[in-house]
This record gives structure tokens, C-alpha cells and sequence, in this order.
């Protein structure tokens, strides 16, 4: 056999010569006018995106900006699902809004396949991956997730104050992507910088923004030519061996989506428990109803997943086109929000409260659409583990100080800190 | 009642067998697939329809619906 030579460093230094992409200028300060001036990093979209969107809906509803070269903000159900939909007008060639947008010939595959992939490329990138994300395969993480959580919970006993962002939900998506990437999982405060330098800090000038995704990279590469040299049964193992019609995959494209399932992993989960969380700190009668009746919380999840969704996606307008009112221009950016679809009142009842045992819940949290949430399964694992384990060891708690709680800004939306008074331990089983 | 889904709308996000685990399974890559030849037995409507209702896709048909 062959020595696998493609992760080399000839081999990497051989691919500088592609197209450079463009970047616009940074335009930032306070948001003038959230119809034509929008800006989902203002500090008032940050500590409460709900009021705004539901404005823009009523007034709107395709909000645009200037800023970050040109973007669009859709906020009813009905037009950001038309976007999920229609790849043929809309392109997943970047999907994090900033001021940067990656050269067209990246297109179809994108820099980390297949959530930036297109159509027909999508389709056979996304095949090699869905088995390893199945509900039946991710079950397999459920054990070794359980004793995490309980593991987590002990070791906080005795404080009257826990932050539970910062040490119980982060380390959750933290450990189990480890585990099934194969990485270190004493790694962990690593992945942290890389999520928030990845999906925070957009308006930071390029260079800036190179120099860090650059250590992402680099620790990537490292974990590849070390699994090229011990192969093991994980998914970095797996990608390199996998073949994509006939042949290995391109190096680009394993550290790619190694890069996406890194990333996509870890923030939008810990979001996810850490919004939950957040809720029952604030709505004792949900909490004290969730503790007496367990067998609630697959629905709650649903609930909590709709009203508090923690992810928005993007997408590149592919050509000049008017479109439901909007004059879009090529390469303008989408700002798909699915949290502000999941509370259009057009599409739910009482969108706008939280309603835990809503039996009718066709929310968009995980996506619409061929790019639905890969890892959909193995988010709604952790969060019935992850709020279970909670609630059977800490059956009351409150928020120690809501000023207190920060939340991410940027496209991933979840508490950073989250400071919870525990009321009552009980002892773990 | 029978179920049915539109394999050409299904995206794999698995609320139908979720919901109503004696009616649908998952495929290999999580896609839904109904189990049998889809006749919903007495007593599993509620299920039928909780699933059809919660599909984010729409894929669920039910045939029959009196």
C-alpha cells in the first residue's frame, strides 16, 4: 500500500494558488434602523433577538443592511423556508455571515462539507456521514454520556452557585465530539477558542480572523496525521479512508468537515442545554412540573428547541433577482433565521410563549430542507441526558443574579455564563 | 387509517419514529420508513397523526383519514 501522502506539508503548501474571495468593509456601531441597518451583533440583539424579529415581521418582513457587503434578514416561517428549499437561488457556499465571502469556484463543496455544500456535490458528501448520526448510532453515546454528566455534577457539590454554561452544558458536546472524532478529550478548553474565534469576533479585520482559524487548521491537521499514522475506530479514521466516487477525499474537504462537525458539535449544544436551563431557572411551575413528571421532557426539549433555537444559518444570493419584494444583488448575504421562523404566529400558536407540553411542534430549529441539522439525533440525546441528569440531581434551582447571564453573540445563540443558585442536591445513583 | 411518507420531502429528522415508534423505523442514514405495509392498527391513530403533524418536512401522508 501506498504511503497517504495527502497530509503532508508539500502537499498543503501546493494549494495557496486559489481564488482570493472578497472582502467588504467593517461597518460597526449601534444599529440606526433594524429595517435598513441591521446587525445581528448589536448589543440589543444579542441580549434579546425575539422583540426585534417579531417588529420586522409585522412591518417588514425582509429586513436588509449594508453592512457586511450587503445581507437580507427574512423573518417569517414561510420565506426562510422558501430559502431552505430553493438551492437553486441560494447558495451554501459560506454560511456564516461576515465580511469575507469565500470565491465562487469553492462552490459546490464549500470549506467544510456538506453544510456548505450544494447541490449535486451535497448529496454524496453528506451519504459518507448520515450513518455515523443516526438515531441507532448515537445511542451508543448514551452511557458513556450519562456518567459524564453525573461525573460533572459531582464534582460541583457543595457550591451554592453553579455556572452552568460554563462548567456543565459546554463540556457535554465538548467530550462526546471528542469521543467520536477520536481527539484528546483533555483537549477540550482547545475547542473552546476555536468555536468562539470561529463564530464570534465576525467583524475583527481578515487577517485577524486568518491568524485564528489557522490554529483550528493546524490543530486539525495534527490529529489527522496522527490518526494517518495509529488508525483507530473513530470518525477522523473513518474520513480518511472514506471515498467519494472511487477515490480518497481531498484532503481539504476530511479537515473540512472534521472543522464543521468540531465546531457544529459543541456551540450549538451547549446552547441548546444552557437556554433550557436558563427557562426552568426563571419558570419554576415548568421546572417543578419537568422534576414530577420526567417523562415530559422529550416534548419540553421540542419546546425549548423551538423558542430558544439556538442556531441561524446564512446563504449567498447566486444572482440579481427581485425576490418576494426584496431587490437582492449576487453574493448578498441571508441571514436564515430559523429562531425567528419558529416564532412567526403565522405558523404557531402562542409562538411567543413556551408552552412545554405543545403536542404540535413542527419548529425548524435543526433546519429545512436538504442541510437539516446532521447531528439533529445526537443533540436531542444529549439534551434529554444532559437536563435529565440536572434535574434529577439539582430538582431546584434559580437564577443567582439575571444580570448576570451573557449570551453568545454571532450566529449560535446560548447562555456563556449562566450563575444558578442550587436549592437542593440530591445524591446521584 | 395508513402512513405513508414522501421519501422525496423526508430529510431524516426522525420525529415520526420518535413519536410513534410502532408505525415508522429509521434507514441505515435515518431516513423515516414505515413499518409493514403502513396500516395503522386500532388504537394507533393519535400516533398516526401526532407524527403526521410534527414531520418539519410534511412527508408524512396519511391515507384513509375519515
Amino acid at each position: 500500500m501506498a504511503a497517504d501522502n495527502r497530509f503532508t506539508h508539500g502537499h498543503w503548501a501546493r494549494r495557496d494558488g486559489r481564488s482570493a474571495g472578497t472582502r467588504s468593509e467593517i461597518v460597526t456601531g449601534p444599529v440606526s434602523d433594524w429595517a435598513t441597518d441591521f446587525s445581528h451583533l448589536d448589543p440589543a440583539w444579542v441580549a434579546d433577538p425575539y422583540p426585534i424579529q417579531d417588529d420586522l415581521r409585522q412591518r417588514c418582513p425582509i429586513a436588509h443592511t449594508q453592512r457586511f457587503g450587503g445581507a437580507w434578514l427574512p423573518t417569517r416561517y414561510q420565506d426562510i423556508a422558501a430559502i431552505a428549499y430553493d438551492t437553486e437561488l441560494f447558495s451554501s457556499r459560506a454560511i456564516i455571515l461576515s465580511n469575507f465571502r469565500p470565491p465562487r469556484d469553492l462552490a459546490p463543496a464549500g470549506g467544510s462539507p456538506p453544510i456548505t455544500s450544494d447541490p449535486p456535490f451535497h448529496r454524496e458528501a453528506r451519504k459518507l456521514l448520515l450513518p455515523a448520526f443516526t438515531k441507532t448510532a448515537v445511542s451508543k453515546q448514551e452511557p458513556a454520556t450519562t456518567e459524564l454528566c453525573h461525573s460533572l455534577i459531582d464534582a460541583l457539590q457543595g457550591q451554592d452557585v453553579i455556572d452552568a454554561a460554563r462548567d456543565y452544558a459546554q463540556h457535554i458536546p465538548m467530550r462526546v465530539i471528542a469521543d467520536i472524532l477520536g481527539f484528546p478529550p483533555e483537549d477540550g478548553p482547545q475547542f473552546r477558542k476555536f468555536v468562539k474565534n470561529t463564530l464570534e469576533g465576525i467583524d475583527l479585520p481578515p487577517e485577524q480572523r486568518v491568524t485564528r482559524m489557522s490554529a483550528l487548521f493546524y490543530y486539525l491537521l495534527g490529529q489527522v496525521q496522527d490518526h494517518v499514522s495509529n488508525p483507530r475506530d473513530d470518525l477522523t479514521s473513518y474520513l480518511i479512508n472514506a471515498e467519494l466516487g472511487g477515490r480518497k477525499l481531498d484532503p481539504s474537504h476530511i479537515v473540512g468537515t472534521m472543522a464543521l462537525l468540531l465546531i457544529a458539535g459543541i456551540d450549538t449544544t451547549w446552547s441548546a442545554i444552557g437556554a433550557a436551563l436558563w427557562h426552568l431557572a426563571k419558570t419554576p411551575e415548568d421546572r417543578r412540573r419537568l422534576v414530577a413528571d420526567p417523562g415530559l421532557l422529550p416534548t419540553a426539549i421540542e419546546e425549548f428547541l423551538r423558542a430558544y433555537a439556538p442556531v441561524t444559518m446564512a446563504r449567498l444570493v447566486k444572482q440579481d433577482m427581485h425576490w418576494r419584494g426584496a431587490s437582492m444583488t449576487a453574493d448578498d448575504w441571508i441571514l436564515l433565521s430559523y429562531p425567528a421562523a419558529n416564532r412567526d404566529p403565522a405558523q404557531f400558536d402562542r409562538a411567543a410563549e413556551v408552552v412545554i407540553d405543545r403536542e404540535v411542534n413542527r419548529h425548524a430549529a435543526f433546519g429545512l430542507g436538504i442541510h437539516r441539522c446532521l447531528g439533529s439525533h445526537l443533540a436531542r440525546m444529549e439534551l434529554r441526558v444532559a437536563l435529565g441528569v440536572w434535574l434529577e440531581r439539582f430538582p431546584e434551582f434559580t437564577l443567582a443574579d439575571p444580570a448576570a447571564v451573557t449570551w453568545a453573540a454571532g450566529q449560535v445563540r446560548g447562555p456563556r455564563a449562566l450563575p444558578l443558585r442550587v436549592l437542593a442536591a440530591s445524591r446521584g445513583g | 387509517m395508513k402512513v405513508q411518507i414522501d421519501a422525496g420531502c423526508c430529510q431524516g429528522h426522525g420525529r415520526c419514529y420518535d413519536l410513534a415508534p410502532g408505525l415508522f423505523g429509521d434507514d441505515d442514514e435515518g431516513y423515516g420508513m414505515v413499518l409493514g405495509d403502513g396500516t395503522v392498527p386500532p388504537g394507533d391513530e393519535h400516533d398516526a397523526r401526532l407524527a403526521a403533524a410534527n414531520c418539519p418536512e410534511h412527508a408524512i401522508v396519511l391515507a384513509g383519514e375519515s
